[in-house]
């Protein structure tokens, strides 16, 4: 029940923290990738200050035997770069670039009621499963 | 350029890491969205379902939040109908093959010095700029 708790609050923070930073508006991100036209920095200062935070905190809380509310920490653990790594992250970018919706911004974004944003969700929905038919 | 909304990138940047702390240090894992909504809609019976379906359905709450106290939420959408479709599927499909996205990857990986998250990062954040580049540059 705590764990349930503490991953509905850490949603909302992030949800919200997307808001606040407008990374939940496809305009600004679109912004940011367009290099060549008029750039739009705000990403920039959203990576920074979110890799700062994690950056600081992530090595604090691994020096914790275990987390408070689970047996262990579930971390990636592989090092190798793959073929399948580098190519789903090419067709991510490609729709990434296409839309500037990304999954957490664009399931954020379902607060709004827009059948587009429904359309994208389901898409991305139907994307996942059909990856995970080949695995 | 446009202008960049500084303070508002560094407030939700700080809120977004936040979040991820929070989620390692209560719960133990990474705030990856892609492979946390991957894990809800699995139709196999997969351990620790619940707390994947309550951080989706806060990330949705947040926004509703930010909605009913801060007014309209910031969108303003460039695609649509098929190139949303198929910007949705690409999207899903790449997260999968490529074990993240942005919030994996990008903040949380990035963060741990992971060298395939950098790796994926910097091929993902890549392909984006050329896309956006051919769509409204070479194209228009």
């Amino acid at each position: 029940m705590r764990t349930i708790v503490v991953a509905l609050v850490s949603g909302i923070i992030f949800g919200l923290g997307l808001c606040v930073s407008e990374m939940i508006n496809p305009i600004r991100v679109i912004g940011f990738l367009d290099v060549l036209g008029a750039w739009d920095a705000t990403l920039v200062f959203v990576m920074i200050s979110a890799v700062a935070v994690t950056g600081i905190g992530f090595p604090l809380v691994i020096r914790r035997a275990k987390p408070v509310l689970a047996g262990k920490f579930v971390v990636p653990e592989r090092t190798d770069i793959d073929l399948r790594l580098i190519s789903g992250s090419v067709l991510f970018g490609i729709g990434w670039g296409l839309a500037g919706l990304c999954p957490g911004p664009a399931i954020a974004a379902l607060a709004s009621m827009s059948p587009s944003i429904l359309i994208f969700v389901a898409a991305m929905i139907g994307g996942q499963w059909l990856a995970s038919r080949f695995e | 350029m446009s202008e960049a909304n500084i303070v508002g990138g560094l407030l939700g940047g700080t809120l977004i890491g936040l979040a991820s702390v929070l989620m390692l240090l209560m719960i133990g894992r990474i705030t990856g969205i892609s492979g946390i909504l991957g894990g809800v809609i699995n139709w196999k019976a997969i351990e620790g379902r619940s707390w994947r379906v309550a951080f989706i359905v806060g990330l949705i709450l947040g926004a509703a939040l930010y909605r009913l106290f801060w007014g309209p939420l910031p969108l303003q959408l460039q695609a649509q109908g098929a190139v949303l479709v198929v910007a949705g599927i690409l999207v899903g499909v790449g997260t999968r093959v490529g074990s993240g996205c942005t919030s994996g990857h990008g903040v949380c990986g990035v963060a741990r010095g992971s060298r395939r998250s950098v790796t994926a990062t910097l091929t993902f954040i890549g392909m984006a700029m050329l896309t956006v580049y051919i769509t409204r540059h070479a194209l228009a």
